[in-house]
């Protein structure tokens, strides 16, 4: 039988706001355990919550950014449950009336495809404490530092249909926020992580099947392999006569499986009620307007603009616009050496080689936009070829000289295009090579293309890779053929 | 909207209460009573009228994201009965 996967994600993402979101504790990452947990992250008695703009404003920016609805008034709900690291026994949340309504996000697929997946809805929460299972003599040790970090969760509808595109989608959002700077989308740190819900259903079939949550997937990769194993096992469990069960499961990524959490005596009741503490907030639309005004490009603009206006291919422009620091290091390498396709070819290649071997971002880049762009012109200008600009760029990168000039004339990379010049290194390996020369005479003609190659080599090498290989290959041709 | 017996001791345990028979015959009568009471208010005709998520009609205020607090961890942990390292600890949560 032929399967079709539903997937829908549940994202939560981590908003950079300096202060807690009911609080005006610290949100910063990896303080002493508790000395950023104020009495009202604790849920002392007597305490209230007062509403972080920061937050509310991030959440918004993060709604215009998928052209969602912004709701005029949103509300705050208790979500009740137990657990020691919440310790005011309910997590303050959104469940009726979120700060986001329904938007959509574009994903790209391989090949450039793109396809938008519908957002139902982004609200505003208090993250928990973290629990720590190492041995404390038999007890669990509670660290209250993240309790009240602001989180957005941004739900998905059941729109992906493969591990791919789920993790496409997270991709995306990925993107759209560390764009917009309202997180710093650390996964690793935990600023990013979801779950996901997946089902399977025969294809061509309108209702969805039974749904199992894989919960807190914090990779990019962990999304695809968790979904992965997921979907072969209920297209497993159903062929064999079993039936898929509605529960919460883990993946682990050692083991390369999901498991079922242990199942909860009884099914979720978290007794959700307006939060007395909060009142309901409300966006005049003035304010609505006005952080749309300040949205900066995001990402699906601005690989339109890669597209459109500077010619590029839809993967080039893909990759070139993923994150906002690509982007941006591409562009300005694009404005000082003004020309679109080769700055995409060197940050694309060469630099992102370069950066790859290393496991370094582009932030940490040793060789700056300004510094590649005038590489590149010395490309464009003829100073150097190819090969030479290459020896070039890796002497940037390993700090070897200040500036691409310095560097071409350190090394004597200079590119001889003086006739004269490579006629003699011309002559001298025609003269050194009477076995390749009497191979080339006797030749079919159409051959012949192919055999040039050796003689280039042979000059290159003699000229220390400094002559222009257009200029050598011409000459040679006129040269060899002449001789037959 | 009636309450019967097992209601009571479904929404103990949701909240970690113990309750034993006596108080659970006590909280039965109480809650049956409170829920009359919404009973009479759910008499009421609200058709058109907008429902509000809080009785005071007013909207949220919001604070400017700055660091306020400084950290009292010791404070806070002197009435805690147990902490090591600077965490707070409790009865271990999984096995």
């Amino acid at each position: 039988m032929q399967w079709e996967t539903v997937i829908g994600l549940e994202v939560h993402v981590q908003l950079a706001t300096r202060s807690k979101i009911f609080s005006g504790a610290s949100t910063a990452f990896g303080a002493e355990p508790n000395s950023q947990a104020c009495a009202v992250d604790l849920g002392l008695p007597g305490v209230l919550p007062v509403l972080n703009e920061q937050a509310v404003a991030m959440a918004v920016q993060f709604g215009l950014g998928i052209h969602a609805e912004i709701p005029e008034v949103s509300v705050f709900d208790r979500k009740n449950y137990f657990y020691p690291d919440l310790p005011k026994g309910y997590q303050t949340s959104q469940m009726y009336q979120p700060i986001v309504g329904p938007g959509e996000v574009e994903i790209t697929l391989d090949e450039g495809a793109t396809k938008r997946i519908r957002v139902h809805h982004a609200h505003l929460e208090e993250d928990a404490g973290k629990s720590l299972h190492e041995d404390f003599h038999g007890m669990t040790g509670i660290d209250l530092n993240r309790a009240g970090t602001p989180l957005l969760e941004i739900v998905s509808e059941p729109d992906m249909r493969s591990a791919k595109e789920a993790a496409a989608y997270l991709k995306a959002i990925h993107s759209i926020v560390t764009y917009l700077g309202i997180s710093d989308g650390n996964m690793a740190e935990g600023s990013m992580r979801c779950d996901v819900n997946v089902s399977v259903r025969p294809a061509g079939q309108e209702a969805f099947g039974t749904r199992a949550e894989i919960k807190n997937v914090n990779s990019f990769r962990f999304v695809e392999r968790a979904i992965e194993f997921e979907v072969e096992r209920q297209i497993e469990l159903i062929e064999d006569g079993g039936e898929v069960v509605q529960e919460t499961r883990l993946f682990d990524p050692e083991a390369d499986e999901t498991r079922s959490m242990r199942t909860k005596e009884e099914a979720n009741d978290y007794r959700y009620f307006p939060c007395p503490d909060l009142l309901p907030v409300v966006l005049d639309q003035a304010y609505v307007d006005h952080l749309r005004d300040t949205l900066p490009e995001l990402p699906a603009d601005k690989r339109a603009r890669f597209e459109n206006e500077f010619g590029l291919s839809a993967y080039d422009a893909g990759v070139l616009s993923a994150s906002r620091a690509m982007a941006e290091y591409f562009e300005r390498v694009k404005e000082v050496c003004g020309d679109a396709k080769q700055a995409a070819n060197w940050v694309q290649g060469e630099l992102s080689g370069a950066l790859n071997r290393e496991g370094l971002t582009i932030a940490d880049s040793p060789v700056s936009a300004d510094r590649l762009g005038e590489l590149i012109v010395r490309v464009l200008d003829d100073t150097i070829n190819g090969k030479a600009a290459k020896q070039v760029f890796q002497a940037l990168w390993h700090g070897e000289g200040d500036s691409a000039d310095a560097i071409i004339e350190a090394k004597g990379l200079k590119q001889v295009t003086d006739t004269g010049a490579i006629e003699s290194m011309i002559d001298q390996v025609i003269e050194d090579s009477p076995v390749q020369v009497a191979q080339y005479r006797d030749a079919e003609p159409e051959k012949r293309g192919k055999m040039i190659g050796y003689f280039v080599g042979q000059v290159m090498k003699a000229s220390r890779g400094t002559a222009n290989p257009q200029q050598v290959n011409a000459m040679l041709k006129d040269k060899l053929d002449a001789l037959c | 909207m009636a309450i019967e017996h097992a209601d009571v001791l479904r929404a103990a345990h949701l909240a970690r209460l113990g309750l034993d028979e006596g108080e659970a015959a006590h909280y039965l009568d109480d809650l049956g009573r409170i829920l009359e009471m919404v009973d009479q208010l759910q008499a009421l005709d609200t058709e058109g009228v907008t429902p509000m998520a809080h009785p005071l009609d007013a909207t949220q205020r919001l604070r400017a994201d700055e660091v306020t607090e400084t950290d009292q961890r010791d404070d806070f942990q002197r009435c805690a009965p147990a902490v090591e390292n600077g965490l707070y600890l409790v009865p271990r949560v999984v096995e």
